[in-house]
């Protein structure tokens, strides 16, 4: 399944608009979706383009009703995505539950904005918890991926549509109005599947085979004990498999930063700055919030001798460093709930840390 | 002259439709849901349609209603099946989808999606059994709930003061644009049940033709949750739930009026 | 000899084991072939029987009344 590629030039786009190019050159040509902000982009560029090639867009009288259309189309086979912010996201909380209890595929779009509630249209990362826990009911898992870049928001989506159909469930792009927003160059490379395109499982009619039913009852004795091991099986798996991160200078960094998305992207900024002081700080950047790259931080956080958790929310992700390493008298929080950090706080609060762990600037380790 | 009668017998008149399964079903003995599902099974066999049917099951006593047909079938959160039938029937337009709902399931959590559908127009066929209870979690008041009616979440009989007054959902839908089809109908006496099963297949053409959103709105019996035996619930269906809900055809599309 | 009633004109089969006494059948027969019957069976109910099959026209309105398609016509 590899259709046109969309050029290999650079090109100028916003965010939200990448994830839709990765979309269609992934081969997805169904999209259901509400408008909120700040992602209507998405929903707004879809409504023409696919259309043009021949794809299906409807506008959802509510994300309740998005979440069950896309229901129905991931039973028909077909690869299908939608895209949300904090409220809306809220509302597709049941339909995740039984897509991920039905083994449904499909890739779902946060675009986070501030929360709780209606919350503002400011960016934040308060949507950590529902999305890598899983806000819907009955303990399900589903793969996170956090862009921190315009090519990320491309390069992200195709892989999470390969994902979703390697698993059978749903995945998220966990963004942020930041990222959705902000233009820069990408370069759009081509997709290449990494999955079979057959869905022997999908409901097309049940011409010349027997009836298939997808559901996620289970109602004889043992049947729903046995179904949810097979799911948490293939949860570990994904713990196994799908870890993505990005390290920035780690090798001999006293001092890690662990961040995602918006706040990795500005921390990248401090760090530059903090190393041109000739502080030795570097960072871990989980790629994917769910497999959370424990291992990886376990390891970074035991060699360093200071870690900092930034995230534009009050301590999400924080608790999933915690959970990874024993060294917890190593943990520091820089928390910017629904504000952007600037990479001047960033890099104080660097020196900070850096002094009170005693580093001396040039002490490189 | 026994024997002879015997031989004579030999053009079968009736059986089980072909895509309905031959097991025993877990509905109250009396229960119009096994007279509904037969009428759909018939209806799906007579058009040929099994092999290219997508059935999406509701939340309900009819949850498991996958169990019963030969097709392909897709459960839905509750209320939900108009919308995870819109996903199929737009991925697979060539399709026959339909959904089979109850009076909790459409009628209260559902509204917004069953409006929201016939309003679009999609081409679906929309079976909806009123019943006046929500039967599978044990006789809770519905918004088809008659006023007086006693439930076990209206026990001093449904007032309008509290509760608002049912909802008659086949006339509401029949005001869309986007519905070709909305009727009432009743399986309490032979001659109702052969009117449902015209209203059945007129629902099911309306898609064929691709003529826009039909439902059929079947008067139902609940013997368990109304502590009636099943011809008693009958009767009630005859009297007081006709009386309310009438039976007919609310909308009928004679022809294509859109591009 | 004369005959002193008219020979039946259809015959029907219901299934014992899948009946659940429901009744709706027994009134719906417009010649009254269908009672209920003494015996249980697995379920547990008292399932109807063909008690009068003398008077049976092939009519099959027993059979689109029952819930469980549990009868059989042939004509």
């Amino acid at each position: 399944m590899t259709p046109e590629p969309v050029g290999i030039k650079r090109e100028l786009m916003k965010g939200n608009v990448a994830i839709c190019a990765g979309a269609i050159t992934a081969g997805c040509r169904f999209y259901y979706g509400y408008p909120i902000t700040p992602q209507n982009d998405i929903p707004e560029y879809l409504s023409a383009h696919l259309p043009a090639i021949g794809g299906t867009f409807l506008q959802a009288e509510s994300e309740v009703a998005t979440i069950n259309y896309i229901l129905g189309t991931s039973a028909s086979g077909k690869r299908v995505m939608t895209s949300s912010s904090g409220p809306g996201i809220s509302l597709m909380q049941e339909g995740l539950s039984y897509m991920a209890g039905s083994e449904l595929p499909a890739v779902i779009v946060n675009i986070s904005r501030s929360g709780p509630g209606l919350g503002g249209i400011a960016p934040s990362q308060g949507d950590y918890f529902q999305a890598t826990k899983c806000g819907g009911h009955g303990g399900y898992r589903m793969p996170v991926l956090a862009p921190h870049s315009v090519q990320e928001m491309y390069s992200l989506t195709m892989l999470a549509f390969d994902l979703a159909d390697k698993y059978r469930n749903p995945v998220m792009i966990l963004g942020d109005a930041v990222i959705g927003q902000m233009k820069e160059p990408f370069v759009p490379t081509p997709y290449v599947s990494t999955v079979p395109e057959e869905k022997p499982w999908s409901l097309t009619g049940c011409a010349g085979r027997p009836r298939r039913i997808i559901k996620s009852l289970h109602l004889k004795d043992d049947e729903i004990e046995a179904h949810n091991w097979k799911l948490h099986r293939k949860y570990m798996t994904m713990r196994e498999e799908e870890v993505r991160y990005e390290p920035t200078h780690l090798e001999g960094a006293g001092i890690v930063i662990v961040a995602f998305g918006t706040a990795a992207r500005i921390s990248k900024t401090a760090i530059q700055w903090a190393r041109a002081e000739g502080l030795p700080v570097g960072m871990l950047r989980p790629v994917t919030l769910f497999p959370f790259p424990s291992r990886e931080v376990d390891e970074a956080v035991s060699r360093a001798d200071a870690v900092l958790v930034i995230e534009m929310n009050t301590g999400q992700m924080l608790e999933d460093v915690l959970i990874s390493t024993r060294h917890h008298d190593k943990i520091r929080f820089l928390g910017k709930p629904c504000a952007i950090p600037t990479p001047e706080e960033i890099l104080q609060e660097i020196r900070s840390l850096a002094g009170e762990i005693g580093v001396k600037a040039g002490n490189v380790r | 002259m026994k024997n002879k009668a015997k031989e004579k017998f030999t053009k079968q008149v009736f059986s089980r439709p072909r895509s309905l399964v031959d097991v025993s079903t877990h509905y109250c003995p009396g229960c119009h849901h096994g007279i509904a599902h037969r009428i759909l099974a018939e209806t799906i066999d007579h058009f040929d349609l099994r092999e290219k049917t997508i059935g999406v099951a509701p939340v309900g006593c009819a949850v498991l209603m996958y169990d019963y047909f030969d097709v392909d079938f897709v459960e839905a959160p509750h209320g939900r099946a108009p919308a995870v039938a819109t996903g199929v029937k737009r991925a697979q337009p060539d399709r026959f989808v339909f959904t089979y709902q109850g009076d909790g399931d459409l009628a209260a959590i559902g509204t917004s999606e069953i409006i929201h559908a016939a309003n679009r127009g999609e081409n679906l066929t929309v079976l909806f059994i009123n019943n006046t209870t929500y039967g599978m979690t044990g006789g809770q008041m519905a918004p088809t709930t008659m006023l007086g009616q006693k439930t076990s979440t209206s026990p001093y009989g449904r007032d309008y003061r509290n509760d608002g007054y049912p909802i008659r959902i086949a006339e509401m839908l029949a005001t869309l644009e986007g519905t070709a089809f909305s009727a009432r109908v009743a399986t309490s006496t032979p001659a109702q049940i052969r009117k449902a099963k015209e209203a059945v297949k007129k629902a099911f053409d309306m898609q064929i033709r691709e003529m826009g959103f039909s439902i059929v709105e079947i008067l139902s019996t609940c013997p368990t949750n109304w502590g009636m035996k099943p011809l008693d619930a009958q009767k009630r269906v005859l009297g007081e739930i006709s009386g309310y809900y009438p039976l007919g055809v609310y909308k009928e599309r004679k022809q294509a009026d859109f591009a | 000899m004369p005959r002193t009633a008219p020979l039946p004109k259809g015959r029907i089969e219901i299934d014992f084991e899948r009946c659940k006494a429901c009744e709706l059948c027994i009134p719906a027969c417009p010649k009254n072939c269908i009672e209920m019957g003494t015996g249980t069976n697995r379920q547990g109910f008292a399932a109807t029987v063909f008690a009068r099959p003398g008077d049976c026209t092939g009519c099959a309105v027993c059979a689109e009344c029952c819930p469980d398609v549990c009868i059989r016509v042939w004509r």
